[in-house]
Order: structure tokens, then sequence, then C-alpha cells
């Protein structure tokens, strides 16, 4: 009993940890019809963000181990998620759909910026290369006048999705090494009783942060004007607009929020799981998108429970059954329920009009 | 004598709103039958379960004395039953010609063994289902566009080419929907005479609904008034045009 | 003699000489690169049958690649020596082609059964539902194939007789390209379009689209299988690990690159992506940083693909209305 209470706990915590990503991954989906493939791997740069600010002289000597370390390294963790989650949809998702200037001069640059650093002289090259780079996708954008296709098509999103999901995971074993490194223990791990059972503080705290996030994000969704307006063009974009809603800057909005949760999300589970690699965030962003789907795709208290519902199957698979299977548990689920119920648990259908 | 195309107590709801209310309908072979109403009054709904699109929760559809509610819409299209639509669906990546040599397929002796190895078999089917195709654009004075994008043509040209479309599928009846939209008095016209002389050519039986009024009284022999999902007047187009209730279904208040 | 026979005799003659001579001019690297760049054509052009020309977005096209290529590479390796052993007779020429054939046979076989298992249910779904059942199919046959011993699991299938070079590849690359251009330009094709364009019209057209949308994903599949069957007795190793939905990922950046809907396109597309991995290698690990933002630049400026809607005979279907 003790053990099967353990694995339920345990169960939860990876759960909330999915759920936090299953967020990112719902929200985006229910403003823009995106399935945003890149989410998996702001969570992975949540955690190395983490990581290099747990590290960092700064805190590592004014601060130590303490509450307020943590909380910095999360805080600061979850803003730098929040601004690649906006860049990514200005310059990676916007233009197809808004006016989105500057984009093949921010890529370029990027591009350019990688050449130098491969050329290896600190600095300087690097500068010289994004330089270039961003010289000639201005000339291109300019002068030679190439201009994005404003068309919407899902399958073209997709592949753009893909793609950035590449350059992160693969930008991220340049400049982050594809060695494996190992999250400081920032918060530290001691059994605490709790009515009979022996709980890793740690799991606590995570599970507490998880909660404490959720929390906040159903407020902010359901009682501010923002989270309305996020509502209203999750609704229909069109109606939105019509209404005066911004609705690039609400668009801009929400993932900047759903990108914070996933960074979240990847500092917690660097807590629990300390090796953290720039491809960590393939299965897990897999799964949390399961439970996304499993909860109804576009629905916030749908992925929350699809969250937890994923991360107790899981442990409760490896933890009395096969454990070979485990990464499997996830996509049977998966199949089993776009077969039987495809709106999910909290979802609504959608009819087509002849 | 027996319909060609029966509805008995056919009801339709969706979720709270009941929008085909025990229905009755009796369609005769080779008639021009109208089917008329205000707006939201539930034509459209009754077509997509005339043809399969939806399925009664209650009643029977009969086809030639054969029960087709509940089948799939290509099989009853098979059975001879075939459809235009209210905004034009023709398909948009293939050309004038190649809509209606679609329907061909459904005429077809060869299979896909002698399609892969293109046997004499494929090839004389073809060249007949392209024949055939052809002839029809001709009626439709479609042939001279035939290598055009369909949807290049001019709207007027679309509409036709979609009724020409679904009468490749060879059917025993036609069901046009509001295939007078869109169009001005001269196209309208001329929309009639087309009608009339397609169920002449080709011995159809035409079900229509519209609410170009011209259109209806010109060409509909027999007309079926539904408000609410339900039948408020049936006669002829002499017969509805003087009856209070339809006057009153069309301009009548809340 | 009949014109296409004449075309396929010169077409094998042709394909005899460059397996022989091929490797002395362009090096064995590059042998091999063609070799690929073969099985990947097969690859895109038969996805861009479901995923072009039907319309029905899957991304699980590796999970069919790895069925083929264990079934095939299974029946060779286990039952090698049986089938050796009935035909002693024949030449080892001639004995590892028919051995080829039957692994290539059982490979479409049961990657045609595994369509049909995973097609009947997923088809029923639309647009973004069904790509993710499919990208959740392929997944759990990775994984039952990560677990099953005897084909190697987790360590990889080793020891696979090289049976396969390019001019078996570039044989079935033709049969490949022969098959799909004969079914698309047919009855068959012109359903599967509709189905694409508006699948309420080809209903109400008469066009079983349920049977049509299998149809295709099951021919699709069973290609697949074949492709995988010659990859592995190419290369001569299997691993999971080249069968994860990134896999299924090059295939349809390959299919939209060249141009989503034409059989030309799919084999741009595919030589393409292919070469311009192994051109990029000499950037190291900035390859594939490269490759995705490339990637994502082409479908935000150019997404109708390379081709856009040119087509070697004539119009291409799917090719864009003039604006009005």
């Amino acid at each position: 009993m003790e053990t099967f209470l353990q694995q339920v706990v345990n169960g939860i915590s990876q759960g909330s940890a999915y759920a936090l990503i299953a967020l990112g991954y719902t929200m985006v989906y229910g403003v823009l019809r995106l399935i945003n493939f890149a989410h998996a791997d702001v969570y992975m740069i949540g955690a190395f963000s983490g990581y290099y600010l747990a590290n960092s002289s700064l805190v590592q000597t004014t601060l130590g181990t303490s509450v307020f370390a943590a909380v910095v390294v999360m805080v600061g963790a979850m803003a730098i998620c929040a601004c690649v989650g906006m860049l990514i949809e200005r310059f990676a998702y916007r233009p197809g759909r808004s006016p989105a200037p500057h984009v093949l001069p921010f890529w370029l640059g990027i591009l350019g910026a990688g050449f130098g650093y491969q050329a290896e002289g600190g600095a300087i090259p690097i500068f010289f290369g994004s330089s270039v780079g961003a010289m000639v996708g201005f000339f291109l954008e300019r002068v030679v006048g190439i201009r994005p296709e404003r068309r919407y098509s899902s399958l073209k999103v997709l592949i753009v999705a893909i793609g950035v999901s590449l350059f992160l995971e693969n930008g991220g074993q340049i400049v982050f090494g594809a060695d494996p490194k190992f999250f400081p223990q920032i918060i530290p791990t001691r059994p605490v009783q709790i009515g009979g059972l022996s709980v890793d503080s740690q799991r606590i705290v995570v599970l507490g942060v998880a909660i404490l996030l959720m929390v906040l994000l159903n407020l902010v969704v359901n009682y501010t004007k923002t989270g309305k307006a996020m509502r209203a063009v999750s609704f229909n974009i069109d109606a939105a607009r019509l209404m005066g809603i911004n609705t690039d800057r609400i668009i801009a909005f929400t993932f900047a929020l759903g990108s914070a949760l996933a960074g979240a999300g990847g500092i917690l589970v660097s807590l629990m799981y300390p090796r953290i690699d720039p491809l960590m965030g393939i299965m897990p962003g897999l799964k949390a998108f399961v439970a996304a789907v499993l909860g109804g795709i576009g629905s916030i208290t749908g992925a929350m429970l699809g969250g937890l519902i994923i991360g107790l199957a899981e442990v409760m698979a490896v933890g009395y059954g096969q454990s070979t299977y485990r990464d499997a548990i996830a996509f049977v689920i998966l199949v089993l329920i776009l077969l039987v119920k495809p709106t999910g648990i909290m979802g609504k259908g959608m009819v087509d009009k002849v | 004598m027996t319909a060609i195309l029966g509805v008995r107590g056919v009801t339709r709801k969706f979720g709270g709103l009941v929008a085909v209310k025990q229905l009755d309908m009796q369609i005769e072979p080779n008639a021009l039958y109208g089917l008329i109403g205000p707006n939201g009054a539930g034509k459209t709904t009754v077509f997509n379960l005339l043809t399969g699109v939806y399925r009664p929760d209650e009643g029977a559809i009969e086809l030639e004395g054969r029960r087709i509610d509940g089948l799939k819409p290509s099989r009853i299209a098979r059975l001879g039953m075939s459809r235009t639509f209210q905004n034009i669906r023709l398909f948009a990546s293939m050309t004038v010609l190649e809509n209606v040599k679609l329907a061909g397929h459904l005429s077809r002796n060869h299979g896909l063994a002698d399609v892969i190895f293109r046997t004499p078999r494929f090839s004389r089917d073809e060249h007949e289902i392209e024949r055939a195709a052809r002839e029809l654009l001709e009626i439709f004075k479609l042939d001279t566009k035939e290598d055009e994008l369909a949807i290049n043509l001019p709207y007027g040209s679309q509409r036709r080419l979609e009724i020409a479309r679904a009468l490749a599928t060879k059917p025993k009846v036609l069901l046009l929907d509001e295939p007078a939209a869109g169009m001005n008095p001269l196209e309208s016209r001329e929309l009639v005479q087309l009608i009339r002389s397609i169920r002449d050519r080709f011995g159809l039986t035409v079900l229509l609904v519209e609410h170009n009024m011209k259109v209806v009284m010109e060409v509909c022999e027999r007309i079926q008034v539904i408000d609410y999902g339900e039948t408020i007047a049936l006669g002829t187009p002499r017969e509805i045009q003087d009856s209070p209730k339809v006057i009153e279904a069309y301009l009548g208040g809340a | 003699m009949k014109g296409w026979a004449l075309w396929w005799l010169v077409g094998v003659a042709v394909l005899v000489v460059l397996e022989l001579t091929l490797r002395g001019v362009v090096g064995p690297y590059n042998y091999q690169i063609l070799g690929l760049i073969g099985i990947n054509i097969i690859l895109a052009v038969s996805l861009n049958l479901i995923n072009g020309y039907t319309g029905q977005f899957s991304i699980g096209h590796a999970g069919f690649y790895a069925v083929g290529a264990y079934t095939c590479a299974a029946v060779v390796v286990y039952g090698g020596e049986a089938i050796r052993g009935a035909l002693p007779f024949f030449p080892a020429l001639a004995q590892d082609a028919v051995l080829l054939f039957l692994g290539l046979g059982a490979a479409a076989v049961v990657t045609a059964v595994a369509g049909l298992a995973v097609g009947i249910p997923s088809l029923r779904l639309r647009g973004d539902y069904l790509a993710i059942v499919t990208l959740g199919f392929g997944e759990i046959i990775r994984v039952v194939v990560l677990n099953v011993d005897s084909i190697g699991g987790a360590r990889g299938f080793a020891g696979i007789p090289q049976l396969a070079n390019f001019f078996w590849i570039y044989l079935f690359v033709l049969v490949t390209i022969v098959v799909i251009h004969n079914l698309v330009h047919s009855g068959f094709g012109r359903a599967f379009v509709s189905i694409r364009d508006d699948e309420i019209a080809a209903e109400a057209m008469g066009v079983d689209t349920t049977r049509y949308k299998i149809l295709s994903f099951v021919i699709s599949s069973m290609f697949a299988g074949i492709a995988g069957g010659l990859f592995g007795h190419f290369t001569m190793y299997l691993h999971p690990n080249s069968f994860t939905f990134l896999a299924s990922f090059y295939v349809i950046i390959m299919i939209v690159v060249g141009g989503l809907g034409s059989i030309e396109g799919a084999i741009l597309g595919a030589i393409l992506v292919t070469a311009g991995l192994e051109v990029l290698r000499g950037l190291g690990p900035f390859r594939l940083v490269t490759f995705a933002a490339l990637l994502v630049l082409v479908m935000i400026y150019r997404p109708r693909g390379i081709l856009g809607s040119w087509t070697l005979f004539g119009r291409k279907s799917g090719a864009k209305a003039r604006p009005r």
C-alpha cells in the first residue's frame, strides 16, 4: 500500500510537469489552431536557462541554496522562455498571418552569427557574421522585395514548427554542447514524513509550485481582461479582431504565457531528474502533447487533467508492468483517445457546415 | 402513380433545435418539384437528409421503393440520386472536363490492375468516359472551356458545370440546391429553359430548392412549402401563390 | 515490340551499365548517397500519393518504412538458408535476386496489412487529428520493434546480407514512379484528387471516400515497406533510431519542398533534401541548424515548394487558380 501511494505521489508530480508543458500546447492551439512542435524545445531552454542561472557566480555567491535563489532561478528562466516564445511567434508563425517585417534579417542574422561562431575567434566573428547576415536579409527584403506568402495552410505552419524545433535542438547542441549536464540541486531533497508515508521534499515543492502556477494561470485566463481577450480569440479570431482586440498582441501574450509555463516545467523536471541535454524536450514534449489531446486540445482544464493522467499512467506502468514499453504508453493512450473521442475529455466537437 | 422519391415522417434534430418535423414528401417520376420556404425553414436540411449527409432521427426515405435513409452519400449517389450545392462545390484543382469525368468512374468496367498495367480495356474505358463527358459538356455549352480550371470559370458557368457534373452520374433524381443564386434575370431565364430541357431529354425527376420565386413558379409543376421544418402548403404554382398561409409565412410576424 | 516494353528494356540496360560502372566513377561514398537518394525517392513518391494527391495528412510513414525493413530483413536472414537450399542449381546472383524478391514481397504484404490496420480506424479522422494519430501509430511501431529481440531490438539488426544495390534500388524507383503515375492519371487518380479538393462533393458524386482513402493509404504504405526492405539490404544494418518521427518528417519535408501533389516535385524534393543534407555535412554540427533555418525560410516565403505549380506533363493537379 505504501509503495502504491508512493507511486501515486510520483505520478502526480510527474503529471504536473507534463501538465505545465501541455498548457502551452493547448493555449497556442486554442488561439491559432497550430500545434507548436517547437514548444518542447522551449521547455529545454527553460532547463538550460535555469542551469546557467543557478551556476552563475551571481546566484552562487550572493544567494547560495535558499528559497530566494530558487525563486530567482525560476522567475529568470520563465522570463527567458517567455521572450523566446514571443520571438518564435513573431519570426516564424506570424509571417504567414499578419504583416511581419524583418523576418529575413532575423534568420540570416542568426545564421551569420552561427557561421561566425564556427570560425572560432571569440565575439568578433560572431558579431561580424550576424551583421553580414542581417544586412543580406535587409537587402533581400527591401531591395529585392521578397515577401512572405500570406496564405494560411496548416501543413505549412506544421513544417515551420518542425523547422523551428530542429533549429532549437541542434542550435542547443552547438551552444550548450551535446553532452548532458547536471542541474544543481537548488532545492534540497529530504525525506519528509506525511501520515506514515515517506515523501521526498523536492517532489512536494515541485507539486506545490506547479499547482501555484496553474492557479495563477486560471486567474489570468478567467479574471483578467487579457485573459478574456485570449478566450475570445480562441473562439473566433476574426470576430475578436472586429471587436477591436489587437489579435497580434494577444497571440504574442499567449505564446509568452505558454512558454513561461514550459520553462517552469523544465526547471521542475530538472530538479527531479537532474540530467539535462539539448534533446531532452523531445519525449516529454510528445507526451505533454498527448496529454493536451487527451484532455481536449484547446481546453485548459483538459490539459491539466490530461497531464495528470499521463503522468500517473506512466508511473504505474513502469512500477507494475513493462518498463521498456514506457514510452509507448503515451502513444497507445493517444491512439485510443483519438479513435474513441478525438475531442478529448473536455473537448467540444466541431461540425462541418454543408 | 407510385412515387420515385418518398419521405415519410422524417424528423431531424440538432441538439435542442428541431430542424425537420415529421415531414412527408412524395415526388412522382419525371416531376419538376419545388421545395420552398423562408430562410431557416429547413430546406437544406431536407436535402442533406435525402442525400445521406444526415441521418433522420425518425422516419423513412425511399428511392424507387428502396430504403435509403442511413446510407452513405456515395451509395445513394450510385443508386441514382445526384445533387448540386448551395455554395458551389466544384473540384478546385481539376479542369472542367476532369470534374465531369470523375463520375465516369462509377460505371467503369476496369479495375486497379488494368490501371497499373495500362491494359487495352483501360484505354477503351477511358476513351468512353471522356467521350461521354465531352458530350455532356456540349449540351451545357461548356465544351470550349474543357481545359480550364473549374474555378476560373465565370459564376454562371460554374453553376452549369455543377449541374453537368451531377448529370454525369446518370441519376434518376436530380436535386438542385438554389441553382439560381447569384444569377441575373437573363441567366435565370436560361436556367429555367435548361432545367426543363434536361428533364425532358434525360427523363429525370428534378427536385428544386430555390429562393428566386420567378424561377420556382416557371419551372416547377408541383411545389411544397415548409416552415420551421413542417409542411404548410402543397400544390401547383397557382395554388401556392394564392395560399394565405404561404404569404403569412414569408411576410409574417415573429 | 510494344513501345513500353522497349522503354523498360532500355531502362534496365541503363541501370545495369550504371551499376557496373558507377562505383568506379564517383567513388563508394557517393555511390552510397545515390542509393539512399533512390530509397528516399520511393518514400517521397509514395507518401505523396496519400498526402499530396488524396490530401490526407499522414505523418507516420516511418512506421511502414520500419515494418517493411524489418520484415524483409527477417525473411532473408532467417529464411535465407532454406530458400537457397531449395534452389541449388541457380547461380549465386540469381539466388540473391530470388531472395530479395521474396523478402520484398513479404515486406509489401505485411506492410499493406499494417496499412489496413492503421488506415481503417484512422482515416475516419480529419486534418490535425489524422496527423496526430498516424504519428502515434508510427511511434508505437517503433517502440514495439525496439522490444523484439529476434530482430535486434535496441542493439540493432546486424548481419543483413547486401542484396540491394544501385540497380535494384533504381529498378524499384522506376516501378514506383510508373505505378503511381499510372494510378494518378486514371479514374482512381481523379477520385483521390476529388477527395482532397472537396470530400463532401466527392461523396455526392458517388466516390466512396472511405474506400479510396484506405486504398491510397495502403498503396502508399506498401511502397514505403518496399523502400524499407531495400534500405535494410543496402545498409546491411537496421536500428529503430532510423525510424523515429523525425524520419517521417524528413519525408514530408521532401514532398513539400519539391511541391506537394506532383510526382516530379516529390522526386526533386527527395534529391534536394538528401543531397542537401550531405552537402551541408561539411558544416559539421552546424549542418542541421542551417537546414532547419532554410526549411523555415522556404516555408515562409515559398510554401508551394520549389516547383510550385510547374509539372513535366502539362498542368499539375493542385495548381492554384489565377486571381479573379
